[in-house]
């Protein structure tokens, strides 16, 4: 089974229709890769493709704002 | 809760400002502007024309579609985040323009969701207080033009007033159910003191609106125990189409379904949704359950549901 950051790559690369930065530290929004409409796509997409429910407390923009940053959000749900 | 929607009434400035205009003055272009947004056109006020001219009109265009005389009110709500800062708040102006009396006059000092908690507020109220008012309105021209003008909040917002008539006496559409919510963890992501210019964390705005909204319809109708396909209108805070286009896909209805008029009005904040239900109800629309909606800062939002 791919690895945490594997599957985000792939969340990311299904939102954004084009490929994901290799540096896992670069922002998606500020690359202009994914706009402020595709962010709530991507929690969707992270919720079900990792089974969890991202409650209202957590919806800052900034745990999402890369794949380090998400990594580091479903590691601290682990 | 034994709470009527009597009618609507709304006004906008006479001033059109188009996409063109706006765009030369941000840099940006008309194309731009309304693929971001769905605006194509917003309403500005002229200089002598405040909250206070503004809510006045909006209201006087309800009481004459309900056929309600001032002398016969109970109770304002005046909701507005862009009156001037300081005391009095423009509720006792606005009543007193209306020749109200000394009825009590609250002001809510809300944005974008004050126009729903103000019919919530209303809903809970008219049993003790008879017909109340609830007018809406905003001068956002004024918030946006204190301070340099920003690309990416200047384009969105409008002027405009909407009101509401609510009353205990039976009418048109009785108030079912209604839930407001609000949290303070993100207030500081959407904020506007008139000491700094309108601040917007859109990413966290949108990301919260698009998730909150639909989900605050949901919680209202299963209280009604109304399904969202049975629902005629839902009347939302015009905010930005794509976020409209994104609650009708969340509900699981037709685009259609979810009223829309920001192409001409723009986000004219708490009085959006009360302008889009005046709009509504003046086509005659068939009986049916109407859910009316708001999200803004704060954040507050919330739902209701009549029929």
């Amino acid at each position: 089974m791919p690895d945490t950051r594997e599957r985000l790559r792939g969340v990311v690369n299904k939102i954004a229709q084009q490929p994901v930065p290799e540096d896992p530290e670069e922002s998606l929004f500020e690359s202009g890769l994914l706009d402020s409409f595709a962010l709530p796509d991507l929690v969707s997409a992270i919720e079900q493709e990792f089974s969890i429910k991202v409650p209202d407390a957590d919806l800052n923009p900034r745990k999402f704002d890369s794949i380090s940053r998400m990594e580091a959000y479903l590691a601290s749900r682990a | 809760m034994s709470a009527y929607l009597h009618g609507f009434g709304a006004h906008l400035p006479e001033r059109t400002v188009t996409n063109a205009e706006l765009a030369a003055q941000l840099g940006c272009t008309a194309e731009w502007i309304e693929s971001a947004s769905g605006i194509r056109e917003r309403r500005w006020a002229g200089e002598d024309t405040g909250v206070v001219e503004l809510g006045a009109a909006a209201a006087t265009a309800c009481l004459s579609r309900t056929g309600i005389p001032a002398s016969q009110l109970g109770l304002l709500i005046l909701a507005s985040g862009s009156a001037p800062p300081g005391f009095p708040a423009p509720g006792a102006a606005l009543a007193h323009r209306l020749g109200l009396g000394t009825i009590p006059a609250l002001d809510l000092p809300m944005a974008s969701a004050g126009g729903l908690f103000g019919m919530c507020l209303a809903a809970n109220l008219c049993e003790s207080y008879g017909d109340v008012l609830v007018v809406a309105a905003e001068k956002m021209s004024a918030v946006i033009q204190a301070h340099p003008l920003d690309q990416n909040t200047a384009m969105l917002f409008g002027d405009g007033a909407g009101a509401a008539l609510i009353s205990s006496r039976p009418g048109p559409r009785k108030i079912l159910r209604s839930v407001l919510h609000t949290d303070g963890q993100f207030r500081d992501d959407l904020a506007f003191n008139w000491s700094a210019p309108l601040k917007m964390n859109g990413l966290s705005v949108i990301l919260q609106a698009t998730r909150k909204l639909p989900a605050v319809i949901g919680e209202v109708l299963d209280l009604a125990g109304i399904p969202a396909a049975d629902v005629a209108m839902f009347l939302v805070h015009q905010a930005n189409q794509n976020l409209l286009a994104r609650v009708a896909k969340a509900l699981g209805v037709a685009q259609e379904r979810v009223y829309s008029n920001i192409a001409r009005y723009g986000n004219t904040s708490s009085a959006s949704m009360l302008i889009a239900a005046a709009e509504w109800d003046e086509q005659n629309p068939p009986p049916g359950p109407a859910v009316f909606a708001a999200f803004g800062a704060g954040l507050h939002w919330g739902a209701l549901v009549a029929r």
